[in-house]
């Protein structure tokens, strides 16, 4: 019974195989697997996307999706957006608009804010709101929250104008 | 939290599924997106041997026209029910309900196969796919048949889908080209599951009666339903306040509504009946008449 199985998938452009229980969760196989602690478990139930991550590019609740399921995706996580020296733009507005407090649920924040961003790259303080519903924050209120996504819209797309699209997405190598 | 152990096998054609659902005996799960199921599984509310993974078979994918009824496959996922521009131009009603459930991690993973074969009384979209007079196409051994989604549900997360067949697309009748239709919802404000939601689906003759209705409701009762004795009021009549009260007046008629702790019986047939009404008066009522 409950064999394991064989899971290969890209996370943060790094490929990765493991021998994986079928019950395993795919947030548990980032943090205990891979040692990928930047993304979170808060409730566990479905609710606060603090274990939000990019499944082939599209935010997910890492906790309600099991690791045999990503078989063959993409993943990227909160360790993929960027680092101290190339902060990716969305990291780069929750410092300048001081987008956290206890900072808990800002990896998941950041990249389901990312999902908006690729689809909708000028949201309105609208859109952003209603995209923030699959995620809590206990400290902020959202507004600096919100005040950070459209810093970071617009930044992406002063990079685009600037032609410097490269570093509209800066992916780190998942530390 | 972390479910029972159990075996994982992925289905690579519908054939494939069915025979591994024939094989485990009633003791297997198919699992899509998953955001009804794992949920169950971490609480351990069930605990199937074998989850059957069928996300990756691509014939249950895709949304196509087939006469009057829009064809969706059972894995489309209701962020691509909102985003389909064929969804969006022939039943805009479909697209606009997909954008409230959940939200939107949940809505990248959730399918609409799945969530009507789960069942939930307060999910979203039965009401919605009751006022498209959706049908379901099911296979099982003995090849594909078509079920009425009204009659689907029997009751809390049970419904008459066969045992080891599983639905494979769902249709939705397009609605008169003149038909003005909304979904309308009163989320429950810690979960966003709905309290009530209805659906009102209405056309017109030039002339202004009404000669298409339909109005489906979920969240208020053990299953979602179709609210004929509404739909009866309205047809063959000119829209008006009075009449629309008195129709909505009749939204819980056919309802199997309880109570609980959030809401009691009469406060839910309350809503069925307001909500009713607001969604008949923003489709029909002119803008300053209503």
């Amino acid at each position: 019974m409950n064999k394991s199985c064989k899971v290969t998938l890209t996370v943060n452009e790094v490929e990765r195989t493991a021998e994986v229980e079928p019950r395993m969760l795919l947030v548990h196989f980032l943090r205990e697997t891979l040692n990928l602690t930047g993304t979170h478990i808060g409730c566990d139930t479905s609710q606060c996307g603090a274990c939000t991550v990019l499944v082939n590019g599209e935010a997910v609740k890492s906790c309600t999706m099991l690791a045999v399921q990503a078989d063959g995706a993409s993943i990227t996580t909160v360790e993929g957006l960027g680092d101290v020296e190339h902060l990716h733009p969305i990291q780069q507005g929750f410092w300048e608009k001081h987008g956290l407090q206890c900072g808990f649920c800002t990896p998941g924040v950041m990249m389901a804010m990312v999902s908006l961003l690729q689809e909708h790259p000028a949201p309105t303080e609208e859109e952003v709101r209603e995209a923030l519903e699959g995620v809590i924050c206990r400290c902020t209120g959202y507004q600096f929250i919100v005040d950070a996504v459209l810093h970071a819209a617009a930044e992406m797309a002063k990079l685009q104008e600037s032609g410097n699209v490269s570093d509209t997405m800066p992916v780190g190598e998942g530390r | 939290m972390i479910p029972t152990t159990f075996d994982y096998v992925r289905a690579d054609t519908v054939e494939d599924a069915i025979r591994l659902l024939q094989q485990s005996n009633g003791e297997a799960k198919l699992l899509a997106g998953g955001h009804s199921l794992i949920p169950l599984l971490k609480f351990r509310l069930t605990a199937p041997g074998t989850l059957i993974d069928i996300s990756k078979i691509g014939e249950l994918q895709g949304i196509r026209r087939e006469g009057n009824r829009l064809v969706v496959g059972a894995l489309t996922t209701h962020h691509q029910l909102h985003t389909s521009p064929l969804i969006r131009e022939t039943m805009p009603v479909l697209a606009d309900a997909a954008r409230v459930i959940g939200d939107l991690q949940v809505r990248h993973r959730g399918t609409v196969g799945g969530n009507l074969a789960h069942a939930d009384p307060a999910a979203d979209l039965p009401g919605v796919a009751l006022a498209l007079d959706a049908m379901l196409e099911v296979q099982s051994e003995d090849g594909k048949e078509l079920l009425e989604l009204d009659g689907f549900f029997l009751g809390p997360l049970v419904t008459a889908l066969p045992e080891t067949s599983l639905v494979t697309s769902v249709s939705f009748l397009i609605p008169p080209s003149d038909a003005k239709s909304v979904y309308l919802k009163y989320a429950h404000p810690a979960s966003g599951y709905a309290v009530v939601g209805v659906c009102a689906v209405v056309g017109t003759d030039p002339d202004g009666t009404i000669n298409h209705a339909r109005v489906g409701i979920n969240g208020v009762g053990d299953v979602a339903y179709r609210a004929i004795s509404v739909e009866e009021r309205l047809l063959g009549q000119r829209p008006s306040r009075e009449l629309i009260q008195q129709a909505a007046a009749h939204a819980a008629d056919e309802g199997d509504i309880g109570g609980d702790l959030f809401a009691s019986e009469e406060y839910r047939r309350h809503l069925c009946r307001v909500y009713t009404e607001r969604a008949l008066e923003q489709i029909l009522l002119p803008e300053g008449t209503a």
